[in-house]
């Protein structure tokens, strides 16, 4: 048993009772996915799971066994060259205090793959089409799962279509 | 506060009208209103690449050996006393070191509340923590577990046995009025105003207005829950802590454990969001006295649970509000009377009375607001406290009153905005509250506007405008330090325990030394977040950057002294003395003679020394008592309501405010974003379910307290003034809490609009436009 | 959270032999269950995670469409047949929580996903005859504007919160089941009770029972259909009352017309008495009206929740003239 973490394989911990967001934080020192609510109720944990976003503190880490996870510590190159989206969120101001933003940045680099491959949201008018235009109001629905109390949407959002626009994530 | 300090004040303001306002701190414009550099340009946040990497470490994410976890058990009663705890199961889960209660919690004094008169306090909750047996509110800690794991403690937590013997609790608003109390004073101000004949005014009045508005609790809920790893180093303690108090945060816990203030490390370089909510209360001293208890460091990290039921939020209000005017629209009559929630424990009044004094120009004034004592957690400070409840019953006052006149509610606000102050006389500062109307009016083209309510529609949906005034004091807290030291390299390098959550701190600071200090922002480090810096008071009041502008701005003048002592008589700045220099070029420089100039590395050189070091503090804010000083917003607002539903749409917010300078748009038009949408927030969707049988918050969890997501937040506008304010350092006043006041009128005007109906109750949920 | 074992199933025989010799649960995404086991309201000793059986959508003989148990939200909700033939089913899926929750949720724990009532939630503080049978019902004297308006009893007033059930009743799909005793199927209409006298049983499921598949039928009025959700914020939050319909029109008359409602029970609540004014009928604003009318002259609401039983009136009637592309 092992889950594979940025690259990286792990051993799952003993104690199935410890989620991924813990194994994470309190025992592999990747303290960059964010505890918020412990309770799927903002976002702050969301990480990537074999392309999909996913909420940590939900998933127990034995749940993982054998899947590939991202976080937020593994979206820069190797030379510590920043994604483009981490880039666009410092350009946008797309933060303030900075405790949603790794979450919000995971959540956005899989939905930008969500968008692209036409999957719909409850904003989308017919459903039949194929992939949507990236329109605010979709960003904002499929965005709505990360919380920011600091009220940095509006950045948020600017960052996610700018490197839609160009093509990036 | 007392009567004797309202003599104080009063005592000081008269004083101060006779001393010329030159002489006053602040008295001659800061010159870098006029010589700004890098001060008002976009500047990306310095935390920003580690943030977006995650790579800031927040203050459950200090690393430590023999780390403990900690959770919390809560009471369940309201009121009474605790007859029986049994431990033992929860001492023989596996993982477990220690459960700590009231009968084996060391001894701890009681917090020192935090007061404008002590900066080296910080409570919020001033009661004994687990002293003793008595129950004071639903939610109040009566144990703490310690284990290995985070999963370990909390199920230890659930094994530990409780009863209690209750006694009635008094948890009804509506019963607690026949008991109100009636403070003399809220905050610096005298809390009742009479000026004039007010019976008379509403008499005489042409048109008038009588109306009563209502706001629930609200809960800060940043992202970050409030988190700690604590540790003791024999009699040292160590606090990583998430905190907008660290010097209060220090001091405060010194108190409680007898031990002195240097005693107390705090650190917190990173706070996850605070508003309020980041401040000392229970769970530091209990993790502290757990961790003493256990002889290892303990990490508490609150549940959301455990954030409602431990760190206070805003009180509900019941406020009656009543506007006179004659056929011009003018004010005759003001009155302003309500109610909130303080408990004797707790220190913060919401003090939502005071906009009313201070914007409009009334002929008359009867003004004051009275506070509940109900067995609950403290209610405490949140964005605004006082300000976004108080301009939402105001400023839907106004829009009803301009309704009835049949005017532009904009010309009602220009007829009526005072251009002093409106009581005491006092001048301005600086505002210019109709310029923001103007400027914001056009921005969102106030124009298209139907005058007539429910005139516009788009299928099910009616649309709707409206705009409120926001407002908020400008604040400076004495007592702030700040150090500047320079290398041999000509690096500056400037220190303060101040505090960063998300606001920009470090970055804009940066800029004001580098242009203060004539250097290129390059060469300007920045170091905040930590006790071990020079004393920083509170990041609250929207007050850290004026306060920490003045002690920095208290250093740049002790420097260039020193430098010039260091530079003795072989320089080209020889004989020359403090006032005719300057800084620039990274170095000092005779004003008016560019040519006599010396860097900083000469000087540094030639003296043989590898750095100079000064400190300087941020004086008494006299200004404040000598000029009447307001930030001030027009705020706009376009909406749907669903005529099916109810539902209501915000589809643009236009925010104008005249705060001074703008010293970074960047980092500003976030702030006042920032603001804005907790103003969306609190019109539409928060509000706290406190059950009043029990007194048990029953929305304890960020699933059930509704904060705005991503698809209720439209574009957003900002834009401002840019005067500056001649009294402040760098002509700036604070932003970070305007931002939100005035914002739940405006929604609810535009909802007014669209609909017809005027909803005076928070949040604008869907039923209560269902008949709309 | 107490400790428990974690055992994930290789097959379906594999999941039943375990459910079977030991108090466990089924586990799919784990977004209820976790959840609730580290309220201290779940407590299983063990834990078989059924998430990677085989979960396939795949047409029925008969045309219709069979959906797998441990299928996610997210792949239902974006399945080309789902959006094509049973748009409802894809729009109640995609109103519910979030993208993240979405994705790690499954059918079948959608399906047995337990009620949000604040008071059943808070497990230290509060009397509640789901938790605790006997102890009391905080809710009907308290916070229940989520609760129910149709079904309740004097010992629970709380409702499903389920977005997808909502449009499964609708459709009238048919649960698949399989259990120490065989394979079952039961109409999902049947599947929730009503709290009755015994709030704390929830489903008609038997111990060690497991969620294999959903079956949906095929139908015209399916394809023409649509899911309304009105809540208290624009999105991630549970249903004030929200709306399934689905409407097949055929020479200006309805001929097939499928409602049901969510946020109003315990159990998605299929509109059978509106259906029934309805069928056969031209559709007009005024006949939805009427069966909107008559569907809820039924509801009994609480103080918290008397808007609900106009609020759902309404939203009957925008979807369905939604659906007929009568004016709103
Ligand atoms: C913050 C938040 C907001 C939410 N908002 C909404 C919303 O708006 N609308 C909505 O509809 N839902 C909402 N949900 C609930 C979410 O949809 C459910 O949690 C999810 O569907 C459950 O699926 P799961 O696979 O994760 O179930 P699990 O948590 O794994 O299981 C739930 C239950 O089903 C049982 N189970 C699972 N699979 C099977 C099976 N095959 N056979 C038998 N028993 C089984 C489990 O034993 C357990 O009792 C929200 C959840 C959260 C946390
Ligand atoms: S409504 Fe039902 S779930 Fe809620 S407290 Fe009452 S018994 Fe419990
Ligand atoms: S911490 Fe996972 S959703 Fe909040
Ligand atoms: S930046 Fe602070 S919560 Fe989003």
């Amino acid at each position: 048993m092992a889950i594979v973490i940025n690259g990286t394989e792990y051993p799952l911990p003993d104690d199935p009772r410890i989620s991924l967001l813990d194994l994470l934080r309190e025992r592999l020192g990747l303290t960059g996915t964010k505890l918020g609510c412990n309770q799927g109720g903002c976002g702050a944990c969301t990480v990537i799971i074999d392309g999909t976003r996913v909420l940590s503190c939900l998933t127990l880490a034995v749940q993982a066994d054998g899947r590939e996870v991202w976080t937020i510590e593994g979206l820069a190159a190797k030379d510590g060259q920043l994604h483009p989206l981490q880039q666009a969120f410092i350009e946008h101001d797309g933060l303030q205090c900075g405790y949603c933003t790794p979450g919000q940045i995971c959540s956005a680099i899989a939905m930008v793959e969500e968008l692209r491959r036409g999957d719909p949201s409850y904003v989308t008018a017919d459903l039949t089409e194929g992939p949507m235009g990236a329109t605010r109001h979709e960003i904002r629905e499929r965005m709505s799962g990360n919380l920011c109390r600091c009220g940095a949407h509006n950045g948020i959002v600017e960052a996610i279509e700018e490197i839609m626009a160009g093509g990036a994530a | 506060m007392s009567k004797l300090q309202n003599a104080i004040v009063g005592g000081v303001r008269t004083a101060m009208s006779y001393v010329p306002s030159s002489w006053l701190p602040g008295g001659k414009p800061d010159p870098l209103i006029e010589r700004r550099v890098t001060l008002g340009t976009q500047q990306s946040r310095l935390d920003g690449p580690d943030k977006v990497r995650g790579s800031s470490r927040f203050a459950a994410e200090v690393p430590m050996e023999r780390l403990l976890y900690a959770a919390c058990v809560h009471s369940t009663i309201a009121r009474g006393r605790i007859s029986e705890i049994d431990v033992s199961s929860a001492e023989a889960a596996p993982g477990v070191v220690l459960v700590m209660t009231h009968r084996n919690a060391p001894k701890m004094a009681l917090p020192p509340p935090i007061g404008l008169a002590n900066l080296k306090a910080a409570g919020n909750n001033i009661l004994p923590v687990m002293q003793d047996p008595e129950i004071r509110w639903n939610g109040q800690a009566v144990a703490v577990v310690l284990a290995e794991t985070q999963e370990q403690a909390d199920h230890a937590a659930s094994l530990v046995k409780a009863s209690y013997e209750s006694v009635a609790a008094r948890t009804r608003f509506e019963d607690a009025k026949a008991d109100a109390r009636t403070p003399d004073s809220l905050m610096i101000e005298r809390n009742r105003l009479k000026k004039g004949d007010v019976q008379a005014a509403f008499r005489r009045a042409v048109r008038s207005v009588d109306a009563t508005y209502r706001t629930p609790w609200h809960n800060h809920n940043p992202i970050e829950p409030n988190s700690a790893t604590i540790a003791w180093n024999g009699d040292r303690l160590i606090v990583h802590d998430a905190t907008q108090m660290l010097n209060g945060t220090a001091g405060s816990l010194a108190k409680v454990f007898g031990i002195k203030e240097t005693q107390v490390h705090v650190s917190s370089p990173f706070v996850g969001g605070g508003f309020g909510g980041k401040a000392l209360w229970d769970y530091q001293i209990l993790g502290a006295a757990a961790a003493k208890l256990a002889g290892r460091p303990v990490r508490i990290v609150l549940s959301r649970a455990g954030m409602h039921r431990l760190i206070g939020g805003r009180s509900p209000t019941e406020q009656r509000v009543a506007l006179a005017a004659d056929a011009d629209g003018k004010l005759m009559g003001l009155i302003h009377h309500g109610f909130s929630v303080k408990p004797p424990h707790s220190v913060c009044d919401e003090a939502f009375t005071l906009t009313s004094r201070s914007l409009y120009a009334s002929a008359s004034f009867d003004v004051v607001q009275h506070t509940l004592d109900l067995d609950v957690l403290a209610n405490t400070f949140m964005r605004a406290p006082g300000e976004a409840v108080g301009t939402f019953a105001i400023e839907c006052a106004m829009d009803e009153l301009a309704h009835g006149l049949g005017m532009d509610p904009i010309e009602l606000r220009r007829r009526n905005v005072a251009d002093c102050d409106p009581v005491t006389g006092t001048p301005h500062s600086q505002s210019d509250l109709m310029l923001a109307y103007d400027l914001g009016a056009k921005r969102f083209g106030w124009n298209r506007r139907a005058a007539t309510p429910r005139s516009r529609k788009d299928n099910e949906w009616l649309l709707g405008m409206g705009c409120a005034t926001g407002s908020f004091p400008y604040a400076r807290m004495p007592g702030m330090s700040a150090r500047i030291t320079i290398d041999g390299d000509g690096q500056a390098t400037v220190s303060s325990a101040a505090h960063e959550m998300g606001v920009g701190t470090a970055t804009v600071q940066r800029q004001h030394a580098a242009d203060r200090l004539g250097l290129p922002l390059e060469r300007v480090t920045v170091r905040i977040g930590d006790t071990s810096l020079p004393f920083g008071s509170f990041a609250g009041g929207s007050s850290q950057t004026a306060s920490l502008g003045a002690a920095i701005n208290a250093a740049s003048g002790k420097l260039a002294s020193e430098l010039l002592r260091l530079a003795g008589n072989d320089t080209p700045l020889a004989g020359l003395k403090v006032g005719e220099i300057e800084f620039a070029n990274g170095g000092l420089r005779k004003i008016d003679d560019q040519s006599r100039h010396e860097s900083f590395v000469s000087i540094l050189k030639r003296a043989a020394r590898r750095e100079v070091s000064v400190s300087g503090e941020s004086g008494a804010p006299l200004e404040m008592l000598k000029f009447s000083m307001h930030s001030r917003s027009a705020i706009f607002c376009e909406l749907r309501v669903s005529e099916v539903t109810g539902e209501v749409r915000v589809d643009r917010l236009v925010g104008c405010f005249d705060c001074g300078r703008i010293l970074n748009p960047k980092t500003a038009a976030s702030q006042f974003r920032g603001g804005m949408i907790m103003g969306i927030g609190m019109a539409l969707t928060e509000e706290t379910l406190f059950d009043e049988r029990t007194g048990r918050i029953m929305s304890a969890s960020i699933a059930d307290y509704h904060v705005p997501v991503h698809l209720d937040v439209p574009d957003i506008d900002v834009l401002w003034t840019d005067i500056p304010d001649p009294r402040t350092p760098m002509g700036a006043r604070g932003i970070g809490e305007i931002g939100i006041t005035g914002v739940a009128a405006a929604i609810a005007n535009a909802a007014f609009n669209a609909t017809g109906k005027r909803v005076r109750e928070l949040p604008l949920t869907p039923d209560k436009f269902l008949f709309a | 959270m107490r400790a428990f074992d974690y055992r994930r199933a290789g097959d379906r025989a594999e999941a039943l032999s375990i459910a079977r010799t030991e108090t466990a649960r089924y586990l799919g995404g784990g977004t209820n269950l976790v959840d609730l086991m580290r309220q201290n309201i779940e407590a299983p000793a063990a834990l078989v995670d059924v998430s990677r059986l085989p979960g396939l959508i795949e047409d029925t003989p008969t045309g219709g469409l069979m959906i797998g148990a441990a299928v996610r939200n997210s792949v239902v909700a974006a399945h080309p047949a789902v959006r094509a033939r049973y748009p409802m089913l894809s729009r109640a899926i995609l109103a519910g929580a979030s993208a993240q929750i979405r994705n790690m949720a499954t059918v079948g724990g959608n399906i047995l996903q337990r009620t949000r009532c604040a008071y059943f939630y808070d497990a230290a503080g509060s009397h509640c005859n789901k938790r605790e049978p006997g102890a009391g019902c905080d809710a009907i004297e308290g916070f229940n504007r989520y609760h129910a308006i149709f079904g309740a009893s004097e010992h629970c007033i709380a409702t499903h919160p389920s977005d997808m059930c909502v449009a499964l009743a609708a459709l009238g799909a048919t649960v698949h089941l399989a259990g120490a005793g065989g394979e079952r199927n039961v109409p999902l209409l049947d599947l929730h009770r009503l709290p009755g006298d015994h709030p704390e049983i929830e489903t008609i499921l038997r111990p060690g029972e497991l969620i294999t598949a959903i079956e949906l039928a095929p139908s015209e009025a399916a394809a023409n259909s649509g899911y309304r959700k009105v809540r208290d914020r624009s999105s991630y939050a549970f249903a004030l009352v929200s709306v399934a319909a689905g409407l097949g029109l055929a020479a200006g008359k309805i001929e097939d017309v499928r409602i049901a409602m969510g946020g109003v029970a315990a159990k998605p609540w299929r509109a059978a008495r509106a259906e029934q004014v309805l069928r056969g009928q031209v559709p007009t604003r005024e006949r939805f009206r009427e069966a909107a009318d008559t569907e809820l002259a039924a509801a009994k609401a609480f103080d918290g929740n008397e808007f609900k039983v106009e609020l759902a009136k309404r939203t009957i009637v925008a979807m369905l003239s939604e659906l007929a592309g009568t004016e709103a």
